[in-house]
């Protein structure tokens, strides 16, 4: 961990910054709120793309395995909610009661005649931990195959595995209708904590209200979203401080050495995929709810790479670092489109670069830049040697000269 | 459905375009063990290239036979496309050949990205439509069709790979390059500059994807700055199936993943009882790639390769 | 020294296309002792480690550790069995300290995961309590505690093996396999090398070493087996296969 952030050697100023990184964070959206709600919206996204950026640095960043279909987990994560939480299991059972009669009478008994009419409501004490197992248990499935490859072929490998599993969400329509082809599944139930919905009862204009005290529904989102990111901030944290997280490091770099030592590394390398992809599925699960659809549009080879443009460009490996590249890259692209395009319109008289350009020129060169000149990242982990505590360290200094002199 | 001829005929259209971006993958990848990701686009901006010359070819001289102005498209395609891919090598992966081996794969990420960024900002988002200049009629074999645009290109494939074997087994750039893909350090030794064979190879293999680009734009009649990615995924999954590094196995696993990719369209409905249609097309290369990397890595002519502790 | 045996490898046989990388290799290593195995560059003493360790698989050959019969299928199984191994390059993990490099040596013989790792629990916290301490005993016992912290790639070459031998010992191993451990040191740095080792088979391990410099292994290992060309041309001890006339001449060439 950061020098920052060291509770163990610096206390004092480790829990300084967490004091003022919390305020900031809780006060950041009634501040926000006063300007719209887009900020605090770009920021409910950025905590999404924080939490696959985390979910991504297990694989890539702890364990060294170039996974580029990552996203395929978050799109896993949001169409499990897609079927489990709105009323799009009713059309799926439709479609299998007229193609596959016997497979569709068997499913309208488990799940009942309610749901047969309107859907699976499932809540999301249900729906998180669900997805964040259904992710895990593909993760495994999907990274099975690429435990004997090396780097590239497993990250075209893994590329590959991304694709298909976008192309069956975007073909799962016919001759059975499970994921609605190109259209998606919409009218995804939002969010429900203590019958509290976060989207706001119907009527409220999207506030959420707590008693007589109401805040934006993004603004609940945003909350929620941080609370999230901050218990996978702390898992990737103790994970990483682990036997084995030392495991997953081991075998990243030299795995033969890894092997020598007595670590499995086919055990433990399904399991930083595994890992890795709860995270994932967790934040698709919450998308689903929070965007009210989901489409195959939104979990492209594009989406991938900016996931891992984010734990490059923050600091491979680096739990802060990561933060912070998932931070930039995601918001900032947001920001600047709100900046960006009227300073053009004002200079040229019409938008030359439009966000979404801005947002992939930014992706890219977020990469080659930082491979060629910084690889270690923005942010990248301290040395070992400056994270040593104050005492340790003066006692090392006194001890080198006089082993010199002797 | 087509008739099995019709889809041994696409299978080898479609698998010569793969080979021909295939070969740029085995041949970089024979010196430089990178695959170069970004190579794909490369072809994307030879048929971009491609429309934006041909537009001009006809409107200054729209009475050129089509086989002529598709050539002159190609041939001003392959100066662009190469230089592109020599400064992506210089600039992007020429600092990093003994970085550890995450590093180049993601700058290639990054540089395919900024290949598409730069191709939206000049060509924008949407597809583009290809002129059309070759005849439309097209021939008969066997029950089959096949357009004048599959013919011209089913010829250039054969005449560049025929040359590329030529060059490579025949002349001292030719032997240059095997040396460097063999042992780079010893090649330096015996006095060959591995930096030109490097700007060859990848001089070459753009030249080649070139080539492929405009006949692709050709033959689908459209091109986009997203169409170059996932061919060239497919013509590295080429590549790997038969055998990552050898030009001949380049050609052979191109070929061959076109047909199996055509033929496992075609019949997709039967084999799974019309669960999965054509559309699923995409996903044989990717399955491809993943049994050819689990059960014989070294592909259909490769070698094996020992890991030495 | 006890008679209890610890290694008995014997029929090994391992052949890589048209190489007969080794011969009908036999080893048999008593408790306690330090066993060498000589032989000229490309004899495959190498081949050998990597064929008991697992990281080749022998074409035949029976293998048993401390009298059980063990598969050299797969390295961490072999290193869960009893045998720890360093490289003939070193092969650290770089970018962690030398105290985690230890740490990771105790992998093998710990068992916390997932859950022990998310909420510390009692037996996770104890575990790692004691992990931790084991290495710090163990760089102490090399003589590098100090460096504890440091980053393992920034250690100085002799250090750097040093490191390695502490993390094979971490796994508590029956065996000590070293692969030219002494490989690029100079004559202070083999002398320091030489009574780490003899401090190792003090504390009652067994250890088996590959080395080039027939004056260290002379003075140092109680036996030895000399290969050549993948077949071993002489067992025994030190004075034994020092004065053997094909040593000599696998060594020197014909005419001596």
């Amino acid at each position: 961990m950061s020098t920052l952030f060291d509770v163990k050697h610096n206390p004092r100023k480790a829990y300084t910054s967490f004091a003022i990184l919390g305020i900031a964070l809780i006060a950041f959206p009634f501040i926000a709120s006063n300007f719209g709600n887009s900020w605090v919206r770009i920021m409910d996204l950025a905590l999404l793309y924080i939490m696959l950026a985390l979910g991504l640095n297990i694989v890539v960043g702890m364990a060294g395995l170039l996974d580029l279909g990552y996203i395929a987990f978050y799109a896993l994560g949001a169409y499990m909610t897609g079927l489990l939480a709105s009323p799009q299991f009713a059309s799926v059972l439709e479609s299998f009661v007229n193609n596959y009669p016997a497979v569709g009478e068997t499913l309208r008994w488990i799940v009942g005649e309610e749901a047969a009419q309107n859907g699976i409501h499932l809540s999301v004490w249900l729906i998180v931990p669900l997805g964040a197992a259904l992710a895990a248990v593909f993760g495994a499935l999907l990274g099975a195959p690429t435990l004997k490859l090396r780097g590239d072929y497993l990250a075209i490998v893994t590329l590959g595995f991304g694709e298909i599993i976008r192309i069956f969400m975007n073909n799962l329509n016919a001759p059975v209708n499970i994921t609605n082809g190109p259209q998606g599944i919409n009218m995804i139930d939002p969010i429900r904590i203590f019958g509290v919905s976060l989207a706001g009862e119907p009527g409220s204009r999207a506030t959420v209200y707590f008693g007589e005290w109401g805040m934006p529904s993004v603004n609940a989102y945003y909350f929620l979203f941080l609370f999230l990111c901050a218990v996978i901030i702390f898992i990737s944290i103790r994970l990483q401080h682990s036997r084995l997280g030392r495991a997953w490091i081991a075998i990243r770099e030299d795995e033969i050495a890894a092997k020598a030592m007595g670590i499995n590394t086919r055990n433990i390398k399904l399991l930083a995929f595994g890992m890795g992809a709860s995270f994932g599925g967790v934040a698709g699960a919450m998308f689903a709810s929070f965007q009210g659809f989901v489409s195959p549009e939104s979990f492209s080879l594009t989406e991938s790479i900016a996931v891992l443009a984010m734990v490059v460009l923050g600091g491979i490996g680096h739990i802060p670092g990561v933060v912070l590249g998932g931070v930039i890259l995601a918001a900032l692209p947001e920001v600047l489109r709100h900046v960006v395009e009227p300073v053009q319109r004002q200079l040229f008289g019409a938008v030359l670069v439009d966000a979404e350009v801005l947002r992939q020129l930014l992706y890219g060169l977020a990469m080659v830049v930082i491979m060629l000149y910084r690889p270690e990242g923005l942010w990248p982990s301290p040395k070992h040697e400056d994270r040593m505590d104050a005492n340790a360290k003066k006692r090392l200094d006194e001890k080198e000269p006089t082993a010199l002199a002797a | 459905m087509d008739t099995f001829i019709q889809q041994i005929i696409n299978g080898l259209v479609l698998g010569s375009m793969y080979a021909l971006v295939a070969l740029g993958y085995t041949m970089v990848y024979g010196v430089l063990n990178l695959i170069n990701f970004a190579h794909g686009d490369v072809l994307m901006i030879g048929a971009m290239v491609g429309i934006t010359i041909l537009k001009i070819v006809q409107s200054v001289a729209p009475d050129l036979p089509g086989i002529v102005k598709l050539g002159i498209a190609i041939i001003g395609a392959i100066p662009v496309c190469i230089l592109v891919n020599v400064i992506i090598e210089r600039v992007a992966y020429r600092r990093l050949r003994n970085a550890p081996r995450l590093a180049p794969l993601i700058t290639a990420i990054g540089v395919s990205i900024l290949l598409q960024t730069f191709a939206m900002m000049i060509w924008g988002r949407n597809p583009i439509p290809f002129p059309q200049v070759m005849p439309a009629e097209p021939f008969t074999i066997g029950g089959a069709l096949i357009s004048p645009t599959q013919v011209m290109l089913l010829v250039l494939a054969t005449v560049a790979m025929l040359g590329l074997v030529l060059l490579v087994e025949r002349t001292r750039m030719g032997r240059a390059m095997r040396a460097t893909a063999e042992n780079p350090r010893v090649a330096g030794l015996m006095g060959v500059d591995s930096n030109k064979v490097i700007v060859m190879t990848f001089a070459i293999g753009a030249a080649l994807a070139a080539v492929a680009g405009v006949m692709w734009g050709a033959n689908y009649a459209s091109a986009q700055f997203a169409m170059g990615f996932v061919p060239g995924l497919k013509a590295f999954s080429a590549a790997v199936l038969g055998g990552i590094g050898n030009i001949y196995g380049a050609m052979v696993g191109g070929i061959l993943l076109g047909i199996i990719e055509s033929l496992g369209a075609g019949y997709i409905g039967d084999l799974t009882g019309g669960f999965l249609g054509s559309h699923y097309q995409d996903i044989f290369a990717f399955v491809v790639l993943i049994i050819v990397l689990t059960l014989r890595p070294s592909g259909i002519m490769g070698e094996r390769v020992a890991d030495r502790a | 020294m006890s008679e209890q045996v610890i290694l008995k490898i014997a029929g090994v046989n391992k052949r890589f296309g048209g190489l007969q990388a080794l011969s009908d290799v036999n080893i048999k290593i008593l408790k306690g002792q330090i066993y060498g195995l000589i032989g000229p560059n490309g004899a495959g003493k190498t081949t050998f480690f990597n064929v008991i360790t697992g990281l080749y698989q022998a074409d035949t050959g029976t293998f048993e550790l401390d009298g059980k019969p063990y598969s050299p299928s797969a390295p961490h199984e072999v290193a869960k069995a009893g045998i720890a191994r360093t490289f003939q390059n070193i092969r650290l993990f770089g970018e962690m300290s030398a105290l985690e490099n230890v740490m990771v040596g105790r992998h093998v013989r710990t068992k916390q995961g997932v859950f022990g790792a998310v909420f510390h629990h009692k037996a996770a916290r104890e575990e790692e309590a004691a992990i931790r301490q084991r290495a710090m005993e163990l760089l102490d016992f090399v003589g590098i505690a100090k460096f504890a912290h440091r980053t393992a790639r920034h250690l100085s070459y002799g250090d750097q093996r040093r490191l390695e031998i502490a993390r094979a010992l971490a796994t508590d191993p029956q065996l000590l396999a070293l692969d030219e451990p002494a490989a690029g040191m100079n004559a202070t740095e083999k002398l320091a090398l030489r009574e780490l080792l003899v401090k190792i088979k003090a504390e009652g391990k067994t250890i088996l070493l590959i080395e080039h410099d027939v004056k260290l292994m002379m003075g140092l290992c109680d036996r030895l087996t000399v290969l050549d060309y993948g077949k071993p041309i002489a067992e025994g001890l030190p004075a034994e296969v020092q004065s053997n006339p094909a040593v000599i001449e696998a060594y020197l060439g014909g005419g001596h």
